[in-house]
């Protein structure tokens, strides 16, 4: 289909604010009388707060006030009223609640003061006693206390097995047994989280908040501190990345709400960095596969087992061990998910939650069975390609997989592998390839738009969802632009304001194709009544006409069959006296249609990389990946959402690890001089294919969405090129130097 | 942070009279320590002097042929320098390997001589560290070590110095220029930083009231033969696990001179002259450069997260030094 601006790489339209300085994020908001927190943080995991003495940060002349679990007022009662739209199951934890201490790091006190300065000087010179206890987080050391991983959350699919794996197992001719590891990890999303809270006259609240969901902030807001929700106002225009570290309100938020309804004053509170490793972070895993294969490759059984940590509040759980029946034809497989509860805060959603990390041991278990066959690893994918999920016994809505392996290999060269480990070299350099396949879910949630449309020919479309960089606004106004024919500056998309309609959190890949559809629906509609007052206009070579005949075209209304009858859309607006035109609308999915499938993204990815044999150290030289995402929008912004993907997949390969000190119960690395993420010089050269196939099953706009599948797979086709290329299978996250040293070296 | 006061000083007398004059008083140039150091109260001085008006910003020839870096030039003036580039390629090599070129173009020669350890506990403040806190512990040596020492630790700190442009200056044998009320010296670049033993608060042998005013590089800028290498986790913005700086004078094949200086294995920038003597007079070849290597290893001692650094630097000193034997203009 021929268009204006969908599918084309555009700009973003907040481009220039963000490059200019102009977009204001959550910590730029000011107020007069503006008042600043700083958070005092627990320095044990476990324990008890045996006294706080805020005797001396109180005499400090500027100091406002000091909130601790000793003088915080009652609050919401249940657990219900803590919890937001991405809660797991369990009981959430309450800021200031009481003097128990959960987890290192837990926030403990707010020092307000008239100046950041003061805040932090005060918060030094509270003093806190501690009654210490044991505290355990170790989760390689506790699997016999592992529990089954199972409740309700969105997006979660219990674990469930198929078919016999045992009996096959034992059955088949060749068997691999493996088990992997990595690290936890932190979003450090490069925007600190921050709340701005105005109280205003009337006892409202309007809160500009660091979140990928303005209703979910406002939801919280107002359970806990019983406010009505018409007397709350979330704003949230600009946020300096996420990653899921907005899915849930963080506790900044709930300090800020709580000293500015005390106060009656605009209160300001920020996190520091370290304070970004106190909360939610990607669970550490021990993994464990078992794959059986008949000689010519295909599989016989597959079981996927894993260990997650969590806290001992809440069991949150994420789909780690669910792939194998989505990826691949086997009849007999085997999923155990088990959490361990541990002193830790509870693990948050981290792009690709659970597919990052289950299909990284997944894609490396395949790629060990490949080298077990002697076969190629992109022929034993293949082998056992499937048009069908094993485990739901439904063919998937649109699967462009075995192309994306095709145009992948092509463009990388896999066809000239040499299958030997270790036997390319380039001076001290040895060479690697390695390949994995990439997966993960397609959906649409319920959203709602609304658009008005102006005297001028301009046009406002809204929904209440986020922007965190994935370039919403710009597809926003790409496809309002497209319906109506306009062009994209004369659109303006807002988001990211509680007072807009409806959107669910912008997170899981869904905004795309559920906010997409909203905006094309309510411009359908606006469409609509444009094209039924045109008719009414005197003479109108209109009357009577059906959308099937017309096309909105360069801001006219024109005849499809005849591009010379045509009418201007301000002229229309004009004639029939419209100042102008306001719709609302609510795009459901279709879930009768929906089921009758699985819904899913793929990729292939392919590594190159290069291992200094004495010295470890591994540079990645290439990365060409292909991506099955359904219809792209945005051939830019889309592109580098694959693009970021990639880089976080050799952040997680090679670097990310928030090590935990078992002592102290605490992250210790917890600053970004020390906690390594990817940098420029790291990045290779990235090659981005889209192979794309529109899905209407998924969203009416045929859109799948690229948030997380650009990530998926890429630490396993790494970690696979490292085994090709020193014949050496390391089997943990990150893969730094000292593991990739080979034992004997010639120098 | 806690309040501080603040002054700054017009030239070097001023500046030390100041530093004097106050209570818990310390010099401020670049800053790019010591503030983030300040902002998470680790250190916390009442007073700050600043120096950066203080003149000794220039890079100059010395009368005996070498050349004097005053304090105040940035690591980036001086890695770009041209008579730094051409004399000293090993310095300008080893400046551009550390931190990012925000950090290098504040950041002073005198400062970095004076940066403190990156370990994980001397920044957290709710651990046990003698080197912030005398007498509290090292929640490092069982702890996460894997950035540490294993060369000249006691059991009072393993920590490591982070710079890249002091291995080089070891390797040099460079001399820091001071003054304090007493007037000025000379130290030698070996004798500047210090091993931990029982006061790892300690970093230096310079005095509290003494300023660097310059670091002096003797004529022998061995531009023929100098490699240095850099091991570390990721390819920029991350402090060495392993780094050798490698100076070879060769005659005929036959080394005449040489140096190995190694980062982030000590608490200071670690040389074992005896060790490196084995290669006078010997050829330029891989025995020689292995044995040396061995050497010079064979005194590490490693804790649960960093035994791979013995072996790695091990391997980067033969690496550098068949590195440096083969570099030429």
């Amino acid at each position: 289909m021929a268009t204006n601006h969908i599918g084309k790489p555009k700009n973003r339209v907040d481009g220039l604010k963000k490059v200019t300085g102009s977009a204001k994020y959550a910590a730029e908001f000011n107020a007069p009388g503006l008042v600043h927190g700083v958070v005092i943080s627990s320095a044990i995991a476990k324990g008890r707060i045996k006294a706080i003495d805020t005797h001396d940060a109180l005499e400090i002349e500027g100091v406002l006030h000091i909130f601790t679990h000793e003088n915080t007022p009652g609050l919401a009662w249940f657990d219900l009223s803590y919890k937001d739209m991405d809660s797991p199951p369990g009981a959430p934890f309450r800021p200031l609640h009481s003097d128990e201490i959960q987890f290192n790091m837990q926030p403990i006190a707010l020092v307000v003061a008239e100046t950041l300065e003061l805040a932090r000087f005060a918060a030094l010179r509270v003093k806190v006693e501690y009654e210490v206890e044991t505290h355990n987080t170790k989760l390689a050391d506790s699997l016999d206390e592992a529990i089954e991983g199972k409740g309700f959350r969105a997006g979660f699919e219990p674990p469930k097995s198929i078919g016999k794996f045992e009996e096959a197992y034992e059955a088949a001719d060749i068997k691999l047994e493996t088990e992997y590891f990595h690290g936890a990890e932190h979003h450090n999303p490069m925007e600190m989280h921050a709340s701005t809270v105005i109280y205003e006259e009337d006892g409202g609240l309007t809160i500009y908040d660091k979140t990928q969901g303005v209703l979910n902030s406002r939801h919280y807001v107002s359970m806990i501190f019983g406010i009505k929700r018409k007397k709350i106002k979330v704003i949230s225009p600009f946020v300096g990345g996420a990653f899921g570290s907005g899915l849930r309100p963080q506790y900044q938020l709930f300090m800020a709400t709580l000293a500015a309804l005390e106060l009656k004053r605009p209160v300001k509170v920020e996190l520091t960095r370290p304070q970004m490793f106190s909360f939610g972070h990607r669970p550490i895993t021990i993994q464990k596969l078992k794959l059986a294969a008949s000689p010519d490759g295909s599989l016989q059984a597959v079981s996927h087992s894993a260990y997650s940590e969590t806290s001992r509040f809440e069991k949150y759980v994420e789909n780690v061990v669910n792939w194998p029946k989505k990826l691949y034809r086997c009849e007999n497989v085997e999923e155990i998910y088990k959490l361990v509860q541990l002193d830790m805060y509870t693990p948050l959603d981290m792009r690709a939650p659970g597919g990052a990390t289950g299909v990284y041991a997944l894609e490396s278990a395949m790629d060990e069975l490949a080298y077990k066959l002697n076969m190629n690893p992109l022929e034993l994918r293949l082998r056992n390609y499937t048009d069908e999920d094993k485990g739901k016994e439904k063919p998937f809505s649109s699967k462009t997989l075995k192309e994306c392996y095709r145009v992948a290999a092509e463009k990388f060269g896999w066809s000239q592998r040499n299958p030997e480990p270790r036997s390319t070299r380039e001076g001290h350099n040895l060479v690697g390839w390695g390949m994995a396949s990439g997966i993960w879910d397609a959906m649409q949630t319920p959203a709602r738009a609304k658009a008005r449309l102006s005297a001028d020919g301009k046009l406002e479309v809204g929904s209440a969802t986020a922007d965190i960089g994935t370039g919403t606004y710009t597809i926003m106004t790409q496809i309002a632009a497209e319906t109506l024919g306009l062009p994209m500056e004369q659109v303006t998309a807002k988001l990211g304001d509680s007072s807009l309609p409806f959107a669910f959190l912008e997170g899981g890949s869904t905004t795309a194709a559920s906010v997409g559809t909203a905006v094309k629906y309510v411009c359908d509609k606006i469409a609509r009544k444009l094209l039924k007052e045109a008719g009414k206009i005197d003479d109108s070579p209109f009357k009577g006409a059906k959308m099937e005949d017309v096309v909105f075209r360069d801001e006219n209304i024109v005849d499809k069959q005849d591009d010379s009858v045509f009418i201007p859309i301000t002229e229309v607006m004009k004639l029939r006296g419209l100042g102008t035109i306001q719709k609302k609308t609510t795009a459901l999915p279709n879930f009768l249609k929906q089921n009758k499938y699985s819904r899913n993204t793929h990729s292939a990815v392919f590594a190159e990389v290069k291992i200094d044999e004495d010295l470890g150290t591994i540079k990645v030289t290439r990365i060409v990946t292909a991506i099955d995402a359904g219809r792209i929008l945005n051939a830019k912004t889309a592109h580098s959402q694959i693009l970021g993907g990639v880089v976080w997949g050799v952040s997680m390969a090679l670097e990310e690890d928030s090590f935990m000190d078992h002592h102290y119960g605490r992250f210790i690395n917890h600053d970004l001089a020390e906690y390594h993420i990817a940098v420029n010089a790291d990045m290779p050269d990235i090659d981005i294919t889209f192979v794309e196939e529109e899905d209407h099953v998924v969203s009416p706009i045929g859109v799948k969405g690229v948030g997380e599948i650009g990530l998926v797979g890429v630490a396993a086709a790494i970690g696979n090129a490292v085994y090709h290329a020193t014949g050496k299978r390391i089997r943990s996250l990150p893969i730094t130097l000292d593991k990739a040293m080979s034992e004997v070296s010639a120098i | 942070m806690r309040p501080f006061s603040y002054s700054r000083a017009e030239d070097i007398d001023t500046a030390v009279n100041e530093v004097t004059a106050h209570e818990d008083a310390r010099f401020i140039a670049g800053g790019t320590n010591l503030l983030d150091l300040m902002k998470i109260d680790v250190i916390h001085p009442q007073h700050l002097v600043d120096i950066t008006h203080i003149a000794h910003d220039t890079i100059e020839n010395t009368e005996d042929g070498g050349l004097r870096l005053g304090a105040l030039v940035t690591n980036a003036d001086t890695a770009y320098h041209p008579e730094v580039e051409k004399r000293y390629p090993l310095l300008a090599h080893a400046i551009l390997a550390g931190a990012s070129p925000q950090l290098r173009n504040k950041a002073t020669d005198g400062g970095n001589l004076l940066q403190r350890t990156r370990c994980y506990y001397f920044y957290d403040k709710t651990t046990a560290c003698n080197k912030r806190e005398p007498g509290s512990g090292c929640a490092a040596i069982d702890g996460y070590n894997r950035l540490h020492a294993i060369f000249g630790a006691s059991e009072h700190c393993i920590a490591t110095h982070p710079s890249d442009m002091c291995v080089a200056l070891a390797a040099l044998d460079a001399r820091v220029q001071v003054t304090g009320p007493d007037g000025s010296r000379t130290i030698p670049f070996e004798d500047f930083h210090r091993l931990p033993g029982d006061t790892p608060e300690k970093d230096t042998n310079l005095r509290e009231d003494e300023i660097i005013t310059s670091v002096d590089l003797p004529p022998k800028g061995f531009a023929d033969h100098y490699t240095y290498i850099k091991n570390r986790d990721r390819a920029s913005y991350a402090f060495a696990l392993v780094s050798v700086a490698a100076t070879l004078e060769i005659e005929d094949n036959v080394i005449k001179d040489a140096r190995i200086a190694l980062g982030g294995v000590a608490h200071k920038p670690w040389r074992n002259k005896e060790a490196e003597s084995l290669l006078i007079d010997k050829p330029a070849d891989r025995d020689g450069f292995q044995a040396v290597a061995a050497a010079i290893v064979k005194e590490a001692k490693s804790f649960r997260y960093n035994e791979f650094k013995i072996e790695l630097a091990r391997r980067s000193i033969v690496r550098a030094l068949m590195e440096a034997s083969q570099t030429y203009q």
